[in-house]
């Protein structure tokens, strides 16, 4: 009975997720895309919970579906305000033969990797053992949390480094950034005054218990970005004797520290991000700390577009 | 079949539905959330590859890469929306010039 129940969850689930990803993709409205996408997103978070995996349930909340949606947002307000004509998604560059033969081959790669799946092997061991043996060894009691700073530090460093070169990237483009139409009304204004301390707290929490628990300085970054943004949306600006070097500093922090420590560790230790024993603990959190504040500011200045004080060029 | 295995194939379906959408749709922003579903479809074969049975110990490096993947995505749907946004700045439209318009 129990297994009956818990495999009619699944399936709900994925024809939710399978279902939702399709309208997202197919629906004629690209406001009503945006908001199925956001929904999808939310879904899958719980497809990661049934799956054990949830530092990535929360990681996708954060960032998948919450960050993601808010940039999908800002964008389509900003594709509206510059051309109404820009919003309408007009069906179909491929039409007759064309869709047809491009279906099948679809269901041709479908098909591949359908099989692809079927056949690996279900009984191989992964790597969960050695993560489980060395644990002790790397500061923290979360094993994720433990593999992105410790075991796999460089792919955290290199993550790191595609934020803050995404955002290099968005500012060089020197898109304007149109003024916010009409104040905020007394709800959002409201809200966003109760919100933002209650974010901010939900994100040092996120950060703090990332060592031993689900959670850690991604989850806690997006959380942070989410105060970010609820400030902005509420028609709060950057003060101008911030928007200078303080930002900066704020962008690379994260960036700059992970890469000293990868330079100092190289030296020393002779690998890079080789981290001893006795220090890890203090060195992840440092790392975390920083890259936390760095993911937050990242995050809510890739939601602007452009850098602060340039609106009115 | 199990549950992993089940999952794995709802994200190769993920994938493939979302490789359509991303070939079909001439529109930017639906290529870029065609993009995304694509990218969710991988996590998720990872994800269910991570506990391929129920009494195995669930292997944390699939889950650290999928959050490394998450971000990423996110890093390059940022940088994409606003390509989109200049592209449509300079042209008027959020699609990019196909064949007929380049012949005419």
């Amino acid at each position: 009975m129990e297994t009956l129940i818990s495999w009619a969850i699944d399936v709900a689930l994925v024809l939710l997720v399978v279902s939702l990803a399709w309208r997202a993709l197919a629906s004629t409205d690209l406001f009503k895309a945006i908001v199925l996408f956001i929904a999808f997103g939310l879904v899958l978070t719980l497809v990661w919970v049934r799956l054990n995996a949830t530092d990535v349930a929360l990681a996708e909340a954060a960032i998948g579906a919450g960050v993601t949606g808010a940039l999908l947002l800002a964008a389509y307000a900003k594709l509206r305000a510059t051309s109404p004509d820009a919003i309408v998604d007009r069906a179909g560059g491929i039409s007759g033969i064309g869709a047809i033969s491009l279906l099948i081959l679809i269901l041709l790669v479908a098909a591949a990797l359908g099989y692809a799946v079927w056949t690996l092997p279900s009984d191989y061991a992964g790597l969960g053992k050695e993560v489980a043996a060395n644990l002790d060894q790397s500061g923290v009691s979360n094993p994720v949390t433990a593999v992105l700073l410790n075991f796999r530090g460089y792919d955290t460093l290199l993550e790191i480094m595609v934020l803050l070169l995404a955002l290099l990237g968005a500012w060089s483009l020197g898109i304007t950034i149109p003024r916010p139409e009409a104040a905020p009304g007394l709800v959002l204004d409201t809200l966003s005054r109760l919100l933002v301390p209650l974010l901010i707290l939900v994100a040092a929490y996120l950060l703090w218990v990332g060592a031993h628990a689900p959670g850690g300085a991604f989850q806690a970054g997006a959380v942070l970005a989410a105060a970010g943004v609820l400030m902005l949306l509420s028609g709060r600006e950057l003060p101008a004797a911030l928007a200078t070097w303080p930002l900066r500093l704020a962008l690379v922090l994260g960036p700059a520290t992970f890469l000293m420590l990868a330079v100092i560790t190289l030296i020393l230790e002779g690998r890079v991000l080789k981290l001893s024993p006795e220090w890890a603990g203090r060195l992840i959190l440092i790392i975390e700390t920083t890259a936390t504040i760095s993911i937050g500011v990242t995050l809510t200045a890739l939601f602007m577009g452009a850098p602060p004080g340039e609106e009115d060029r | 079949m199990s549950v992993a295995l089940f999952y794995a194939l709802a994200g190769a379906g993920l994938f493939s539905i979302g490789l359509h959408a991303l070939l079909v749709h001439r529109h930017l922003l639906r290529k870029i959330l065609a993009v995304n579903v694509m990218g969710s479809g991988v996590f998720l074969v990872l994800a269910a590859m991570a506990a391929p049975n129920a009494i195995a110990l669930s292997d944390p490096v699939p889950h650290a890469m999928i959050i490394t993947g998450i971000v990423v995505a996110v890093a390059a749907t940022a940088l994409a929306l606003v390509l989109m946004l200049k592209l449509t700045a300079e042209t008027g439209q959020a699609v990019l010039p196909g064949r007929e318009e380049e012949n005419s």
